[in-house]
């Protein structure tokens, strides 16, 4: 199934919590283009884990939710024990991404030979985004450019591509959202080389009512805080 | 008035390192328990003979043996509650590492499990 070609060597991580109606098409979608697409089953209490079996997605269950951080960080662990992938795309599973723009990603890792590839919806073009979550993503952006160190236009994207390099260098620890944050400011210390692609989010009425509410930022920066401190 | 105050705001900066360093658990255990054993003696003499705790606040250079009770209280919480939050937070690590083990763990309907 599916043109995979020269995506064979791509693993595609999508976190999964509680996403039946949205799920099914996303790997549909995915699996169009990647033969491999693992579904990391976040302790869903629906019907997402069998819905995304059905479509051909590969599925790793937490046995209780656990946070995006921690289902992205076991989808690692997967590619590095399970399979020789040498890029993984992490993909999120409300349909809030366009796959082309993920092609389009691993194409610029293979042709750069950078180990992270980010996507920016700043620069690319976004539909309806909200005016106060713009804001609040153009605050986060601003404190992670500053304390990770890094030239990015958008660090709350869900969409990544990371080759081998990266996913044996990073290990992501933080609670809830937190980890976005942590996995760039792991960027720079552990000598990895990274660029940035501009990207389309699809703002649609379910991934606004799925997604983090702009309050939520008040607990990243609590939660990034304290390790700062801690590390320290 | 010094004493107190030495005694409280060295304390509170002992608070503010525990946030900080997290190993230090056995530590932490043998501070409960040592509390405990003086604890229990020292609220026997208290109830006995109230009197004491005035005595004991003189010491340290408070006014009322009632005031010097309430600082140890707000001391035995705070370190009660960041000695709880810890092991919580710790509890939590445990819980992501046991979670992903079995996720990740061989199972038969797992497709491509015999590749590892």
């Amino acid at each position: 199934m599916g043109n995979g070609g020269s995506y064979d060597d791509v693993c595609v991580i999508v976190p999964v919590y509680n996403e039946a109606t949205t799920i099914a098409d996303v790997v549909v979608s995915l699996r169009a283009r990647f033969a491999d697409v693992v579904c990391v089953d976040d302790g869903s209490s629906d019907e997402s884990a069998a819905i995304a079996r059905a479509a051909g997605a590969t599925v790793v269950r937490h046995a209780i939710n656990q946070g995006q951080g921690a289902a992205l960080q076991t989808g690692f662990d997967h590619v590095l024990r399970n399979t020789d992938a040498t890029y993984v795309v992490t993909f999120d599973a409300d349909g809030q991404h366009v796959v082309e723009d993920a092609v389009r990603m691993v194409d610029t890792a293979r042709a750069e030979g950078v180990d992270v590839v980010l996507a920016s919806r700043f620069t690319g073009t976004s539909t309806e985004m909200p005016a106060v979550r713009r804001l609040v993503l153009k605050a986060g952006t601003g404190f992670t450019r500053w304390s990770a160190k890094l030239e990015v236009t958008d660090t709350h994207n869900g969409l990544r591509v990371l080759n081998r390099t990266a996913l044996r260098r990073i290990r992501l620890t933080m609670p809830r959202m937190a980890y976005a944050s942590e996995l760039l400011s792991a960027i720079v210390p552990n000598g990895l080389s990274y660029t940035e692609v501009s990207t389309t989010v699809n703002y649609t009425e379910y991934s606004r009512a799925k997604g983090q509410t702009n309050l939520n930022a008040v607990n990243i920066l609590f939660d990034l805080a304290v390790r700062r401190m801690r590390a320290s | 008035m010094i004493v107190i105050k030495v005694l409280l705001i060295s304390a509170t900066l002992l608070f503010g390192l525990m946030t900080l360093r997290e190993r230090q658990l056995a530590t932490h255990q043998a501070v409960r328990r040592i509390a405990l054993l003086v604890l229990v003696p020292v609220g026997i003499v208290a109830v006995a003979f109230p009197d004491t705790t005035v005595w004991a606040a003189h010491l340290v250079g408070v006014k009322r043996g009632t005031d010097l009770l309430l600082y140890i209280f707000v001391m035995t919480f705070l370190f009660t509650t960041l000695a709880t939050y810890q092991r919580l937070h710790r509890v939590e690590r445990q819980l992501v590492e046991l979670t992903r083990e079995l996720a990740l763990r061989p199972e038969p309907d797992h497709q491509r499990e015999s590749a590892r």
